[in-house]
């Protein structure tokens, strides 16, 4: 079992419509059972007050005594009700005259011909009793007669059962209809939340656009904060943006000023430790610009990899484009750089700006570190479900540096003195090869020269 | 050629006109757009180098209006930004090439060169000399019959020297034109370059003299 599931708003919702429906039903039964049980008895008593009635008409003061010719057709009238046993006592004035003596009296004196009914025990069962009284003329003196009639209740019990059985039935019925019902209103409650939900979770990671959709009145507050996190999201996303673009501009342009004053001055200057000062100027230029960049390469790379704006990049292009835009710097130091990318498209889902990053750095240190009239092979190929580029140089190589401290922030080799850069380059590919699950090697050519392999999934 | 230059970087602008200038050609420069507009209402340019951030808009916004206008004169735009995607957007706006800060100049006149290629095949006409032709477009060098084709540095160096024949350039002037201020090599690294030049002039009426502590010069045989 899962620990902790959130709650769930839909289960809750069934949940609290079932317990109402359940309490409704529990209530519908007891009622039922109620309202059946008072009036079969109501009938009932009717039967056994009148059966009464019709005894105590029988019932004649004589000289002796009373008489009594008890009329059975007034027991076939209650027979006819079920199984049930009749128990009857009459006496006149506290004397039994007939029937069973140890049949319990009324708990008041019957008024008259109006029967007084009771429910009370005989015989280990309940018996419900019917007291009526009437005078009588016995020795010409009027004297009291009580005249009782019992008669267990077990078809009416029966009865009732059947009805409540009957009621509990409905019960049920209303019960499981209810039960149906809540499954199917929780879900048309709920369907704009869903819908919401939905249509939220859909959205790639760079749909940064307002929430448009109609929404019930309860939604509102929410989708109206959800709107200001993205607008304030994406407002953010932006000056970020525009702070990378405008560092960059503000960084690079006067490096371009001082960079070009020293080159004029290199030009207008004979003298030799002159020039080869003004040389260093524009080396550290150079230097400032780069590092400047690849800060700013690295920042980008880190908020684009949270980001994850991928698309579907046609990496052969990517390559082919980059070479291209590299092929001027390379050409005026005599390096040709030979391409070697398939014919057609090698697609994969992928932020175009990250690879672009990683080829930039990977060809600028290839171009960096090659020797005059030296050729740069750039070579991709698609093996194994993975894309893979190489850029391989006849430069200086490796020499001595540690090749897995290359990949680090900061990190140089230790044959580079009298070439400018400032060690991100490399650590922002290895970066960019981690966020895509991918590799990035640097190693030793034979004959001399380092080959740069960057490969990532397909 | 007259360029229009789109900067608002005065120290950067003044070193571009300057540099420009010695390659011979004449420049004016635009502080901004609207300036920039007020130069173009009033004269021809053969190519426009053109900044993107300005203090009064942006290069991008200038560079649609101009293509919308469907004014034909080449735009290298000079960029701070590195990213290609940039470059491709730059391109599909109507750029015939870009340029990232800071550059340098070689790399610049390059591409100013590869522009000016592609717009017109009489930009950069074939030179004779002693029997000798120099075709920079296909980097070839023809003599009777035979044509031997130059490497970059080679095709530079030979168009410094055969711009003005019999002119002496020092080491430290050719130097300058062939290698980027950045690269770390003494001025002795041009007689690599004069030695393989000699070579595919070799045969022809045309060498390259040395001067004793003085410099080069393209000669007669």
């Amino acid at each position: 079992m899962t620990a902790a599931a959130p709650p769930s708003l839909r289960r809750r919702l069934i949940w609290q419509f079932l317990a109402v429906a359940g309490l409704l039903a529990g209530l519908l039964y007891v009622s039922t059972r109620n309202v059946a049980h008072d009036a079969v008895e109501q009938t009932q008593d009717r039967i056994l007050g009148a059966a009464t009635l019709a005894i105590a008409q029988e019932l004649r003061g004589g000289e002796d005594g009373v008489e009594i010719d008890i009329p059975y057709s007034a027991f076939s009238i209650l027979g006819a009700t079920g199984n049930d046993r009749i128990f009857y006592r009459i006496e006149v004035n506290g004397t039994l005259v007939t029937g069973y003596e140890a049949l319990p009296g009324p708990p008041q004196r019957p008024g008259g011909l109006d029967p007084l009914f009771y429910s009370t025990t005989y015989l280990d069962e309940t018996v419900r009793v019917a007291a009526v009284m009437r005078s009588v003329l016995v020795e010409a003196r009027p004297a009291e007669a009580l005249i009782l009639l019992a008669q267990t209740r077990t078809a009416q019990e029966s009865i009732v059962a059947g009805l409540a059985n009957r009621a509990a039935m409905f019960g049920l019925g209303f019960f499981l209809t209810a039960s149906g019902l809540a499954v199917l209103l929780a879900r048309l409650v709920l369907r704009p939340v869903n819908d919401l939900a939905g249509a939220m979770a859909r959205r790639g990671p760079q749909d940064l656009r307002r929430v448009a959709r109609p929404v019930p009145k309860e939604l509102q507050p929410l989708v109206s904060a959800l709107n200001g996190f993205i607008a304030r999201l994406s407002a953010a996303l932006s000056r970020s943006e525009t702070f990378i673009a405008e560092a960059a501009h503000h960084i690079r342009t006067p490096l371009s000023a001082l960079r070009a004053q020293a080159e004029i001055a290199l030009r207008e200057t004979p003298d030799a430790a002159a020039r080869a000062r003004l040389r260093r100027i524009v080396r550290l230029a150079d230097d400032t610009a780069r590092s400047a960049g690849q800060l700013l390469d690295h920042a980008a790379v880190m908020y684009r990899s949270d980001q994850r704006s991928d698309e579907a990049v046609d990496l052969a292009r990517l390559v082919q484009g980059i070479c291209e835009t590299f092929r001027p710097a390379a050409e005026l130091r005599d390096l040709t750089i030979a391409l070697d990318v398939p014919d057609r498209p090698i697609v994969l889902q992928a932020d175009p700006l990250l690879l672009e990053t990683v080829l930039r750095n990977v060809l600028d240190n290839a171009i960096k570190y090659s020797g005059e009239d030296g050729s740069i092979e750039v070579q991709l190929t698609q093996a194994a479900g993975q894309a893979v580029i190489e850029v391989r140089d006849r430069g200086r190589g490796l020499a001595g540096a540690a090749l897995s401290a290359l990949g680090r922030r900061f990190e140089r080799g230790d044959n580079v003195g009298d070439v400018v850069g400032s060690g991100l380059g490399l650590a922002i590919v290895a970066e960019v090869a981690q966020v895509y699950g991918g590799s990035f090697t640097l190693s030793q050519r034979e004959g001399g020269g380092a080959c740069a392999r960057f490969s990532m999934p397909l | 050629m007259r360029f229009l230059l789109v900067e608002d970087n005065a120290d950067l602008a003044e070193t571009v006109l300057a540099r420009l200038s010695l390659d011979g050609h004449a420049v004016d420069w635009a502080r901004g757009l609207d300036e920039a507009e007020d130069h173009l209402a009033v004269a021809e340019y053969d190519l426009i180098l053109l900044d993107i951030m300005l203090p009064d808009g942006d290069g991008r916004d200038f560079l649609a209006a101009h293509r919308r206008a469907r004014r034909t004169t080449p735009v290298i735009v000079m960029t701070a930004r590195s990213a290609v995607s940039d470059r491709v957007a730059l391109l599909d706006t109507g750029a015939d090439d870009y340029i990232t800060k800071p550059f340098d100049f070689l790399e610049l006149s390059a591409r100013i060169r590869a522009v000016l290629r592609r717009g017109a095949a009489e930009a950069l006409p074939s030179q004779s000399f002693a029997g000798l032709t120099f075709d920079p477009q296909q980097a070839a060098l023809r003599f009777e019959g035979e044509t031997r084709e130059l490497r970059n540095r080679e095709l530079r160096l030979f168009e410094i020297l055969i711009s003005a024949p019999e002119r002496i350039f020092s080491k430290a002037q050719l130097c300058d034109r062939l290698f980027s201020a950045s690269e770390a090599v003494s001025d002795n690294a041009i007689e690599v370059y004069v030695g393989r030049l000699r070579k595919k002039l070799d045969g022809s009426g045309a060498r390259i003299e040395t001067v004793r502590g003085v410099g080069y010069r393209l000669t007669r045989s």
